[in-house]
């Protein structure tokens, strides 16, 4: 029994729980007065859940190296970018700096790469930043249970992964190489997950690919069955609108703002408890007005790239085909690796935590302390 | 003048504790504090540093004047008795007082206390000289045993799961764990309003912890005051004994009092 059977339930059958029926009323268009009524309610019930704070966290690129060819995806390893996978010493260096702006949660992000990105180095890299990072989180290509729980041992709490769509034909169609082509892999990543003992699990899908209605309902549906089959892991939402990114993918769907509004909305209204995630591609102005209405965690001045905070890489940067290592001719003086997408909100860590003070917000860095499974206490050792 | 709330050893004059957790501002959450004249404050100890390093990112401690409240350490997001005591342990040896509010719950979805868990970590514990504030369902027979056999402080029954506001949805549980307690009853969680507070003040439960309804609030501070007016109605009315409540109407002039003039 896995989601999958849930998920083909729902294509093939029509099948809906009476929460999802729930969920998809929400979903329907809506007039502006009963999105009104909507914001409302989902202001309410975050207050009451999160109270009057937001929780801040900072992703660090390690590397944009990749097997996979995503149609979407600045990374695709088809795409002669600029590619680099930091030492465990250069994350330690961008994990400090992030850690001087008052970051005490960090997701790591890799692109899929054994060769580059292995097991070893991604349990390293958790290793030597746990004694200043409370909260370490990871987002890299889908492992086995018993590596999960390795990764756990090495101090990760919280693990991301997103099936992107949810629409399976759509799912072959934009991932066209790579172990990623595997469907029902990735999408019992997070049973995975919970069975390797995180404690925190995040899913998402990305806005574009397929109808958004029809990505939306499977989401909550996943949700529903996580909450169910793993009731003592806590989960969280994203739901990324595509940027720009290398390759130049144009997204066939659209969401407009306020269809997005309506459903951060209705999956706080359905799901009272989950975190709901909201990162720096969308607009300044966008992210300041839906902080109130449902968001419980942000990322706050975040660069795609690895080095992107500090310059660490540069001098290591080379292209990467076939899987093999290619120097440039030149090295670009003034340029990093390249990033996954353009983010749209640069503002810097100060300046957002100041805007959630005066929006009546306190931002929390820290919610999690190693401590709890075992570790010294973060900080002990500085 | 009400009597005073006994905790151990400790004699309190407030019969409100606090939370801290879901205030818009650590500025706010201390005036809240004031105005409640609360004297136990609870802390969350993921949220703090505890490595005695200040981190001014991880700051809440330093808001809450040690001299003026008894701050309460609680092991929130532990999940297992192992994960509560390690951390009552550590802030013990960080420096905060040997008190735990011990909460463990395994369901980040409704926050419900696991009493197996809490029953061991309980043991544990006082064992090693903790004074323990155990936090549990509104389970009578639990509450007799953290009591009797791990010797907690107080047994918390909940009102209803943490944030819902939803009041005294146990009530009828609660009343027979205030009837057959040894130890102060302090109900926490699910209080949403001060009428819920004065209510379980009311039926004779010891004290009560607040939190969201407070920090949530449009005026925290205000709250905080009403909550700390709703704790004194409630005990005083208790303290001089409630006149049963009943259906029929009772004349305040009798209608056979002339037979006695």
């Amino acid at each position: 029994m896995s989601f999958v059977e849930t998920l083909n339930r729902i294509d093939r059958d029509g099948w809906r729980s009476p929460l999802l029926r729930r969920f998809e009323r929400l979903i329907e268009p809506a007039t502006p007065a009963a999105l009104e009524a909507l914001a409302a309610q989902s202001a309410a019930i975050t207050r009451r859940h999160f109270g009057r704070t937001m929780r801040l966290f900072a992703p660090l690129y390690l590397s944009n190296e990749c097997v996979n060819n995503c149609a979407y995806c600045g990374f695709s390893r088809d795409n002669p970018i600029l590619r680099v996978t930091l030492s465990v010493d250069q994350v330690v260096r961008e994990a400090r700096h992030l850690a001087d702006q008052g970051f005490r949660h960090i997701l790591l992000v890799a692109g899929e790469h054994p060769k580059f990105v292995s097991e070893g180095y991604l349990e390293a890299c958790i290793e030597a930043i746990r004694d200043f990072i409370p909260t370490v989180a990871i987002e890299v290509g889908p492992m086995e249970m018993p590596e999960y729980a390795r990764m756990v041992q090495a101090g990760a709490e919280g693990l991301v992964v997103y099936q992107e769509t949810y629409h399976r034909e759509a799912y072959g169609e934009y991932h066209t190489a790579g172990p990623k082509r595997d469907f029902d892999w990735r999408l019992e990543c997070p049973e995975r997950g919970v069975a390797g003992g995180f404690r925190r699990i995040g899913i998402g899908a990305l806005v574009g690919l397929a109808d958004w209605r029809f990505e939306a309902l499977r989401l909550a549906a996943h949700l529903e069955y996580l909450y169910r089959h793993g009731w003592k892991a806590t989960y969280t939402v994203s739901l990324p609108r595509l940027r720009p990114a290398a390759g130049c993918f144009q997204p066939r769907h659209s969401m407009t703002d306020a269809e997005f509004v309506q459903l951060i909305c209705a999956l706080r209204v359905i799901f009272p408890q989950v975190g709901i995630v909201l990162s720096t591609r969308e607009s300044p102005a966008l992210r300041d007005a839906l902080f109130p209405l449902g968001i419980t965690s942000i990322s706050a001045g975040s660069h795609t790239e690895p080095g992107g905070y500090t310059g660490e890489g540069r001098d290591d940067l080379h292209l990467t085909v076939r899987g093999r290592r290619v120097e440039l001719d030149e090295k670009p003086e003034d340029r990093g690796a390249t990033g996954q997408f353009a983010i749209a909100d640069e503002r810097s860590p100060a300046a957002i935590a100041d805007l959630l003070c005066r929006q009546g917000f306190d931002p929390v860095w820290k919610d999690w302390d190693p401590a709890l499974l075992g570790a010294d206490p973060v900080g002990a050792s500085a | 003048m009400s009597s005073l709330l006994k905790i151990a050893d400790r004699e309190f004059t407030s019969r409100l504790l606090v939370g801290t957790g879901k205030f818009p501002s650590p500025e706010s959450m201390r005036d809240a504090l004031a105005a409640s004249g609360t004297e136990i404050v609870t802390v969350a100890l993921r949220r703090a540093d505890l490595s005695g390093g200040r981190d001014p990112y991880a700051n809440i401690l330093e808001y809450i004047d040690p001299e003026r409240y008894l701050i309460l350490p609680n092991t929130s997001g532990a999940m297992t008795a192992d994960e509560a005591v390690r951390l009552a342990r550590l802030a013990a040896t960080a420096g905060l007082p040997k008190w735990v509010k011990l909460e463990i719950h395994p369901d980040p979805t409704y926050l419900l206390p696991d009493p197996i868990e809490t029953f061991a970590a309980a043991k544990i514990l006082t064992a090693e000289g903790f004074t323990v504030l155990p936090y549990i369902n509104a389970d009578p027979v639990l509450a007799k045993r953290l009591q009797e056999e791990a010797g907690t402080a107080t047994v918390m029954p909940l009102g209803a799961p943490i944030g819902s506001n939803r009041g005294l949805d146990t009530r009828r549980q609660i009343e027979i764990i205030i009837e057959q307690a040894t130890v102060p009853v302090v109900v926490d969680a699910g209080i949403g309003a001060p009428s819920h507070a004065a209510e379980a003040l009311e039926m004779g439960a010891d004290a009560v912890l607040v939190n969201t309804a407070i920090a949530i609030a449009g005026d925290p501070v205000r709250m905080a005051t009403a909550f700390r007016l709703a704790v004194e109605a409630g005990r005083s009315a208790y303290e001089c004994g409630l006149p049963e409540a009943r259906a029929d109407a009772s004349a305040t002039s009798p209608l056979t009092g002339f037979l006695y003039q």
